[in-house]
């Protein structure tokens, strides 16, 4: 290649990124303004329904997943079938303090159906916001330090690893569906009123939280950036291709990938814990196979191991999923098998990977 | 082939060790980098190593040559913490066992391996290739705030001339030919500044000229490191070689200058007799 090719071939790449910058930097002021035209008077014309935002709202939360397991799947090579759990102990640690809130000097309603005298233990504190926020990254954070700690110790790898993330989150399913474990069973946590003293369905606090959720992704997707760009990032790159390399070249490739599988469950746990206040529910479903199985499919599409892919994924199956369920709602489900299944057929690197085709 | 090596090895290399050690921590007060004794390793039965006894004297260059399944990559294995052997001792200086450490514990004290595949990271470029193999601090930490000092990028920038890739820093390692891949992989290991080699038939692949020029490279490497290469290449042995170790069913069968071996009698019958 002459220096000529590849000066033009850079000016491309920096347009490319230009570009790229560009539509973030719309896509982000759109998302800063939803919250503030929720605030406008309902009879506004440009007034966005709280349904509205708390879609998005729902999505944006989807999309800090998807980033979440672009960072185990597509950088490490670790395909977590099981990252609906961290996202679910986010939201339930989340939850705990608004039932708590809700039920002011009581116990939290479903305790009184199980004829509950006191609180269990795991539940002191929680009626603290700060202490609940420390759960939210405490519960997965640790869960994730103590399975990946035994998983990459004991070098599972591959379909192996994936089938036992899947059984962790199905067996924290069953776990949470069972009321003596003191998480609402079946209903898990709902009826929320208050949130730090605000209303929980007040504009105000659907728009702060909206936003909440907006610099939160925002956030995570700038620390993943650096992640990856940085030595640490390469080092991962390589052990996914060649571990025993990585390991003859005097690192520990147990340590790297420990890093990243916490801070991927820490990403997920923030997600749940800003989806449960803005949906209003959260219960055992959150951890179903399935659920993690479909943040699976948003990385695939959208295209792994480039940070943007998975957040168009989510985006993308996620506002089909609702116009396809209000519209057929009998053929959502074939409707998302066969988008994977074009995928992976036609475009191995995601929708991303096809911007990227057509830019150069 | 046509320098006999009449001097004992050891003898031989005493010079440089004083300077080694300086240099390193490895203690190596009696000029042996490796000791192996009667190691044993057994597959299901069958017996990959068999009272395996073998030494490496510092500043070495020695080759290991046998016929197929004669155990050379089983004792590569052995000595980088991959296989357990199932009884026997093995030593990196006095003072390192090798069978209580693990593969990440054996690279950082100071050997390193070449695959018989070339293995490198395909998907990173060349120079990020050289930069992880590069000898520092390899923690999740340091490697999270790690920059390149202009003294390590020099580094590297030697090497990638001495390896004669430095047209092809920026290009995807997956990319380059198979004797491309074999030099990064020993450039590689040259900038991990290891005290022992392990080189895994290193130019398999490679064209008459890129052999003669490995040749060359690891002649001027022996003395300042230490260097075990496993090789089929018998016109590479004789231009590299002082001193031959013929491995066979998992024991030495004969050790010497290529010459001897290649005189001796039992080596003839199992091996180059054929």
């Amino acid at each position: 290649m002459s220096a000529h090719q590849a000066i033009s071939l850079r000016v491309a790449q920096t347009l490319g990124q230009r570009r790229l910058l560009g539509i973030g930097a719309v896509l982000v002021t759109i998302f800063l303004a939803l919250p503030l035209l929720h605030l406008l008077p309902a009879e506004h014309s440009l007034h966005i329904s709280a349904y509205t935002l708390t879609l998005v709202g729902k999505i944006l939360c989807y999309a800090m997943v998807a980033l979440a397991l672009d960072l185990v799947w597509g950088y490490a090579g670790l395909l977590s079938l099981g990252h609906g759990l961290f996202f679910a102990l986010g939201g339930y640690a989340m939850g705990m303090y608004l039932m708590r809130e809700a039920a002011g000097d009581g116990l939290p309603a479903f305790m009184h159906f199980l004829a509950w005298e006191e609180l269990p233990w795991y539940w002191t504190g929680t009626e603290h916001f700060l202490w609940a926020m420390a759960l939210v990254l405490l519960a997965p954070g640790l869960l994730a330090l103590v399975f990946g700690y035994f998983a990459f110790r004991s070098r599972i790898k591959g379909v192996y690893f994936s089938i036992m993330t899947q059984a962790l989150t199905f067996a924290g399913m069953l776990l949470f569906f069972r009321n003596e474990t003191g998480f609402g069973g079946n209903n898990g946590f709902t009826d929320f009123k208050t949130l730090l003293g605000f209303s929980i369905s007040a504009p105000g606090t659907r728009a702060t939280l909206f936003t909440l959720t907006v610099l939160a992704l925002l956030g995570c997707l700038y620390l993943s950036w650096r992640l990856t760009r940085s030595k640490y990032g390469r080092i991962l790159t390589a052990v996914r291709d060649a571990e025993s390399r990585v390991m003859f070249c005097g690192y520990d490739p147990q340590r790297f990938k420990l890093f990243i599988w916490v801070v991927s469950a820490l990403i997920c746990g923030v997600a749940g814990a800003l989806y449960v206040p803005q949906v209003g529910i959260i219960n055992p479903s959150e951890m179903s196979p399935t659920n993690s199985i479909e943040a699976a499919v948003w990385v695939a599409l959208g295209g792994r191991g480039s940070l943007i892919g998975p957040l168009l994924g989510a985006g993308l199956v996620n506002g089909a999923k609702s116009w396809f369920t209000v519209a057929f709602p009998d053929y959502w489900l074939f409707f998302l098998g066969l988008l994977f299944i074009v995928v992976t057929l036609f475009l191995p690197r995601g929708i991303f990977g096809l911007l990227r085709k057509e830019r150069s | 082939m046509n320098q006999p090596n009449s001097q004992p090895h050891l003898g031989e290399v005493s010079g440089v060790r004083p300077a080694l050690r300086d240099r390193h921590s490895l203690n190596t007060p009696h000029g042996t980098v490796l000791t192996l004794e009667d190691i044993n390793v057994s597959f299901d039965g069958f017996k990959a190593l068999n009272a395996l006894t073998l030494y490496i004297g510092v500043g070495e260059l020695r080759c290991i040559i046998g016929p197929n399944g004669a155990g050379k990559t089983t004792l590569m294995d052995v000595i980088t913490g991959k296989t357990r052997p199932d009884s026997g001792t093995a030593f990196f200086g006095e003072t390192l066992d090798l069978t209580q450490m693990n593969e990440v514990a054996i690279a950082k004290a100071g050997i390193g391996r070449k695959f018989q595949k070339p293995t490198v990271f395909e998907a990173l470029s060349v120079f990020d290739n050289l930069e992880l193999a590069l000898k520092t601090d390899k923690s999740v930490w340091a490697s999270l705030r790690s920059r390149l000092t202009g003294e390590q990028r020099s580094r590297i920038e030697e090497v990638l001339t001495t390896i004669k890739l430095e047209n092809q820093r920026q290009r995807p390692a997956g990319l380059l030919s198979h004797g491309q891949k074999q030099f990064l992989e020993i450039g590689m290991l040259l900038v991990q500044e290891p005290q022992l080699l392990l080189l895994d038939e290193p130019v398999a692949g490679m064209t008459d000229a890129e052999t003669e020029f490995t040749a060359e490279l690891f002649k001027s490497l022996a003395g300042k490191h230490s260097l075990m290469v496993v090789e089929h290449d018998m016109s590479f042995v004789g231009a590299i070689a002082d001193h031959v170790t013929v491995l066979h069913q998992g024991s030495v069968l004969a050790e010497g200058s290529l010459d001897e071996v290649q005189a001796n009698d039992r080596v003839i019958e199992v091996y180059l007799g054929r």
